[in-house]
């Protein structure tokens, strides 16, 4: 029984930045904007939550620092695509490469340094149920905050007036523009909100899921947020379920090269990655779901006409 | 509300300037719009109405000039603006969303924060009372464009505005559609709302507008009563000449002449979740004649040239056959290779590669039917020959143009399609295949490409047009098919054909029913 | 509040289209300046230490050579690609299974010697990277998949994959248990072209080759019109009945070729041998080679002697300076970041505006750019 619980909360840690980043990302492309740089952003979080924890002792403003310095990198991809009109694609992967580099040039410092964890929740009496008690009243802050985000984003995008016009954006940015919608600014918003997530995403890499700072360690996390959105079809509850199949995907191998199963371990290592491939290629065979949910304007850049 | 509503106009604009760039779109137009009158804007394509009315409603903003709403100075800086004063707008190319329902689609263009249910049965209800029958729950993207046209009607009025804009709002309808609006802007003239009544179509406008203001080359170049005029003098204002009238000479013998364009039954899945299915579609095109398709857009009109031309394969090769060989089985470069030519709908994007120069957009149709004289042996491209063909045919067109080979999207719209339509007749195709040939191309222009297209089928070729414009159809076609949710009636020979018939099967009558509900009518 | 406002230009801007890269390379400098400053180097010297020193001597030049084949060999396939608006970027694993492919003859046959083991091996590389790139493109024109994040995922399988190689049937096993395959033969290993001068091999040739081919496909010949028909707008390319789904092919089984043949010229070549990282991330630095160089696979020459000179400062300040050497991951990304930004410049002018004047007169300063009306 134990087991099974460690093993859940296990999946629920590895499954918390996915959903956290691509929760994200999903606002973010729902207002017809492709950020790739989910990778940069998030591994910019995770160098600055460690740092600043580090530096001032507190996991907590580690975290702060987390959310602000992705939210400010994304702000440069909303300048370059959404002021500059620039390729999306290129610019997410250019934020992505530069995200990587300073990310290492900062870290340079940090490596082999001890880090500050975010303690779990510990509330007497209710952690200590058995079993239940662990699972819904003993996991880390983000964990509670990637459940609410899930729900929230859930609710803003189909229960509000924004969120039907940020939807509305993603549809068609030149009807929404002729209705005296402000595309450009609701796309910032969306953007800075995509990287504020990718942020907290990557502050959970480094002040929760491994404490330290190792150089690229966001391991292409940033990357299968974004196969999730798809995988998800641009819906958060979806999004959720597929965070957590990949978390267990990405526990499962760790688990099974911790027991010695007797397949290479780069083999099993590269199973997430695998798993993305294979679970893109099945979601892409249904070619109306896909048609139906894609934000038409996805990737397009928007000049408004004045 | 404002205290002289009586003494003046409900609105009035002075010297309203808009420069983009080196083109003066509007050049100190001056307009008055009086309470409880349709007022008609007039001018051919490229007269600047759209840009004029998308000031009024904030879309654009102006270089210079006023704005007067109720006798005050205003300034419309967005659309936002432009509602709050009182100002609808129903635009040509609807602003809606395909993946939203008609209710949220209304939701979004009324600034108050009540819920979207509620908002759906308030439309639902005026929907009702001025006959225009609409289901908010539906999914845009499902709608025929008349439907769509309701909700961006619907959508206006919901917010009781004092001044209705309506841009070009009869392209998309049948003649049959086309009456039922004239009724609804009937009524809401009688309620005292004004409305502004944009249109290229002189007899629509006689009979429904109080006053017009025509705009040539982005100037006012005069103020009439529609209804003094006639239309023949409403167009040389509108033109500033006289067009060249198309001339269609009779075809003899065309009974026994070959088929050079067959279509049997031709069927078609939809493609895609909005597209329109192909149902057994057959139709005949003889040499030295032209047949015209006629329909309501979104009634399967790309879905058919798409497969006519190849750009989509058929299952059965003998459902397209060109030149008695079959041709379904044929990609679109096969299919030329057996002397058919096409010019599809878009003109950017579709005939022509907006950011290509003219002559490699030559290469883009010719690539394989002049093969030898454009692409040497080892696949090099022959740029010296295929500068001088891009010059005949310039020449042949007269495409005017600023620059000795400039990029597709550098010429206007009517330059362009004389040449993509040039660019075909170059090579004297005996099958001609034409999607929409003028549409939103200047008078002039589209004068000449009709009379090519006569000319072309005189000479000895098959040319099938497909087009929306039903005056276009009935100058230039020997015959005339409809096309109605994705199928296609008999032609009516053009001697029996009138606009009401034609009118009836665009909006879906039975072809054998055709001349009963005419009668009972 | 200022915000800015394009207006779209009527054609490119020739001029801008030459400047763009020597605007971007000057703001790099810029913000390097910056950045040195910030982390306490006098910025000239910073710079004489990164950008002149590591090529103020001959053998420098074949080092430089020996950074700038394989991103130009990369990136001019990849150009191809992103003009064909196919987004292959997953050249880092092409490079990788490239090297792996190409390896198999000295690794598992090193008896099998002569002057065929050089040319087999390379098209085995090409091979090995051609055909992992059509992994991507099959699951692109099969399925619809998304090419980007499938390419991406496959670089870090193929990195595995060599890890297990050279850590495991492939380790030398006179290697002393340090994970690499044996040191190539004689005849496996690329020679180099002047070898009293410097370490410089064939791969820099290949480069130059290769470059000069695809500028003349591109610029020349009817392929290149396909390429750049069914990139720019794909149903005018679809129109001319050219196919989109043997395009995407195209483009991934050419980029992954030479992809892969970079991959076999550096393991040859600059190495030697297998080891478990064969690439200091040319794959994707070869990305923003492409870029820089304006896709147009002259400019890439000039592009990767740029980007291979960030890879020798970064070393240079790394031992002369004690700056991490990451500081030349920082370069390469800023200068994409700004190279896409001046980009804009050769299709919009871009304006100023303050958010709280237009009023009618305030903004009828007269625009001297012509704007393209709306054309439809």
């Amino acid at each position: 029984m134990d087991i099974t619980v460690n093993i859940l909360l296990t999946i629920a840690t590895a499954a918390t930045p996915l959903l956290i980043a691509a929760i994200g990302e999903l606002v973010v492309e729902r207002s017809g904007v492709l950020n790739l740089g989910v990778e940069g952003m998030m591994i910019m979080g995770a160098v600055g939550g460690f740092g600043v924890g580090h530096l001032t002792g507190s996991p907590w403003i580690g975290l702060l620092a987390a959310i602000a310095l992705g939210a400010v990198f994304s702000l440069l991809f909303a300048v370059m695509t959404l002021s500059l009109a620039t390729n999306q694609v290129a610019t997410g992967l250019s934020l992505t490469l530069l995200g990587l580099g300073l990310s290492g040039m900062i870290g340079t410092s940090f490596v082999g340094q001890p880090g500050e964890r975010l303690p779990n929740l510990d509330i007497p009496g209710l952690t200590s149920i058995p079993v239940i008690g662990r699972l819904l009243f003993g996991q880390d802050p983000i964990f509670y905050i990637s459940i609410a985000l899930t729900a929230a984003v859930m609710w803003f995008l189909f229960k509000t007036r924004t969120g039907l016009t940020l939807r509305s954006i993603g549809d068609s940015h030149t009807s929404a523009h002729a209705l005296g919608i402000h595309v450009i600014r609701y796309r910032y918003l969306a953007v800075i909100f995509g990287g504020a997530c990718a942020g907290l995403a990557g502050g959970h890499l480094s002040l929760v899921y491994t404490p330290q700072w190792v150089e690229n360690m966001s391991a292409g996390r940033g990357w299968i947020a974004l196969a999730l959105v798809v995988f998800a079809s641009w819906r958060p509850w979806r999004v959720l379920a597929g965070a957590y199949i990949f978390g267990a995907v990405w526990i499962g191998q760790l688990h099974a090269q911790a027991f010695g199963i007797p397949v290479p371990s780069q083999f099993l290592s590269s199973l997430p990655y695998l798993a993305t491939v294979v679970v893109l290629v099945l979601i892409s065979r249904n070619k109306r779901l896909t048609m139906m949910n894609t934000p038409a304007s996805l990737g397009q850049p928007f000049v408004p006409d004045r | 509300m404002s205290a002289n509503q009586d003494g003046t106009n409900l609105l009035e604009v002075r010297g309203l300037t808009k420069i983009f760039g080196t083109l003066t779109a509007c050049d100190h137009i001056d307009l008055d719009i009086a309470r409880g009158e349709i007022h008609a804007l007039l001018g051919e394509n490229g007269a600047g109405k759209s840009t004029l009315v998308k000031m009024l409603f904030g879309s654009l903003e102006p270089n210079s000039g006023e704005i007067f709403w109720n006798g005050q100075a205003v300034r419309i800086s967005s659309p936002g603006v432009a509602k709050k004063l009182g100002i609808g707008m129903v635009f040509q190319h609807f602003s809606l969303f395909e993946a939203l329902t008609a209710a949220e689609n209304i939701a979004l263009s009324l600034d108050d924060g009540s819920p979207i249910s509620s908002i759906a049965a308030k439309a639902r209800a005026l929907s009702f009372s001025y006959g225009l029958p609409l289901d908010p729950e539906s999914l845009v993207g499902d709608l025929s464009v008349g439907e769509r046209q309701r909700i961006e009607i619907i959508r206006c009025l919901l917010q009781t505005p004092q001044l209705i804009i309506l841009d070009e709002p009869t392209s998309v309808l049948t003649p049959q559609e086309a009456d039922k609006l004239f009724e609804t802007l009937e009524r809401l003239r009688s309620e005292g709302k004004s409305i502004l009544y944009i249109s290229h179509r002189l007899e629509e406008v006689k009979r429904i507008c109080d006053r017009a203001t025509v705009l040539r080359h982005g100037k006012v170049v005069g103020h009439c009563n529609p209804r003094e005029e006639t239309a023949s003098s409403l167009a040389r204002m509108m033109v500033g000449n006289e067009v060249q009238a198309v001339v269609r000479a009779p075809v003899e013998g065309i009974a026994t002449a070959q088929s050079l364009l067959e279509i049997r039954n031709l069927s078609r899945k939809p493609a895609t979740p909005f597209s329109i299915p192909l149902k057994n579609i057959s139709l005949n095109v003889r040499a030295g004649e032209v047949i015209g398709i006629a329909g309501v857009a979104g009634n399967g009109q790309g879905e058919f040239f798409e497969s006519v031309s190849g750009e989509v394969l058929q299952q059965d090769a003998a459902s397209v056959r060109i030149r008695g060989k079959d041709a379904g089985g044929l990609t679109i470069t096969g299919r030329r290779l057996l002397g058919a030519a096409f010019v599809p709908e878009e003109r950017l994007g579709h005939g022509a590669a907006p950011r290509m120069k003219l002559s490699e957009n030559l290469l883009l149709s010719r690539h394989a039917t002049d093969g030898k004289a454009f692409v040497s042996g080892g696949g090099m491209v022959n740029s010296a020959a295929i500068q001088a063909a891009a010059q005949r045919i310039i020449e042949a067109m007269d495409v005017r143009k600023s620059a000795p080979d400039p990029e597709a999207a550098a010429l206007s719209g009517g330059n362009l399609q004389k040449f993509i339509v040039g660019r075909e007749l170059d090579r004297r195709p005996s099958v001609m295949v034409v999607n929409q040939p003028t549409w939103g191309v200047d008078a002039g222009a589209a004068a000449h490409i009709r009379q090519a297209l006569i000319e072309l089928s005189r000479s000895g070729s098959a040319v099938l047009v497909i087009s929306q414009d039903l005056d276009e159809l009935f100058e230039i076609s020997d015959a005339i098919a409809v096309m109605h949710n994705g199928a296609l009636s008999k032609p009516l020979p053009i001697a029996e054909a009138t606009f009401e018939k034609v009118g009836l099967l665009m909006g879906g009558a039975e072809p054998g029913h055709a001349e009963h509900t005419l009668e009972t009518a | 509040m200022m915000r800015l406002e394009l207006v779209k230009r009527p054609q490119r801007s020739q001029l801008f289209s030459a400047l763009s890269p020597f605007i971007a390379f000057a703001l790099t400098i810029i913000a390097g300046a910056i950045m040195f400053a910030l982390l306490g180097v006098n910025p000239l010297t910073a710079f004489r230490v990164y950008f002149i020193e590591p090529v103020s001597q001959l053998w420098q030049l074949h080092e430089l050579a020996i950074k700038a084949a394989p991103l130009i060999l990369i990136a001019v396939g990849l150009s191809v690609c992103y003009k064909a608006n196919v987004w292959n970027i997953g050249a880092e694993g092409q490079f990788i299974l490239g090297g792996i492919v190409g390896s198999i003859i000295p690794v598992l046959f090193p008896r099998f010697e002569g002057p065929l083991v050089l040319p087999l091996m390379l098209l085995l590389g090409m091979v090995g990277g051609a055909a992992y790139a059509a992994i991507p493109a099959l699951l692109k024109t099969r399925f619809g998949t998304n090419e980007i994040l499938t390419s991406l995922m496959l670089v870090y399988v193929a990195q595995l994959f060599l890890d297990w190689l050279v850590r495991g049937p492939w380790r030398d096993p006179q290697g002393h248990g340090f994970p690499q395959t044996i040191q190539f033969g004689d005849s496996a290993v690329l020679p180099e072209l002047m070898p009293d001068a410097g370490r410089a091999n064939w791969g820099f040739v290949f480069a130059l080759v290769a470059a000069v081919l695809i500028w003349i496909l591109m610029s020349r010949m009817l392929k290149g019109f396909e390429v750049r028909v069914l990139g720019s707008s794909p149903r005018a390319g679809r129109f001319a009945g050219f196919g989109l789904n043997r395009m995407v092919f195209f483009a991934f089984l050419l980029s992954g070729a030479l992809a892969g043949l970079a991959g076999i010229s550096e393991v040859s070549g600059a190495i030697g041998q297998l080891q478990p990282v064969i690439s200091p991330g040319y794959g994707f630095t070869a990305i923003i080679v492409a870029f820089l160089g304006r896709l147009n696979p002259l400019g890439i020459v000039a592009a990767g002697l740029v980007l291979a000179l960030t890879y020798l400062g970064g070393e240079a300040v790394q031992s002369a300076l004690g700056i991490s050497d990451k500081v030349a991951r920082v370069f390469q990304g800023m200068l994409l970041f700004f190279v896409l930004g001046c980009d804009t410049l050769i299709h919009y002018r871009i304006r100023l505006v303050g958010l709280a004047l237009t009023k009618p007169e305030g903004a009828a300063k007269l625009e001297s750019a012509p704007k393209l009306k709306e054309a439809r």
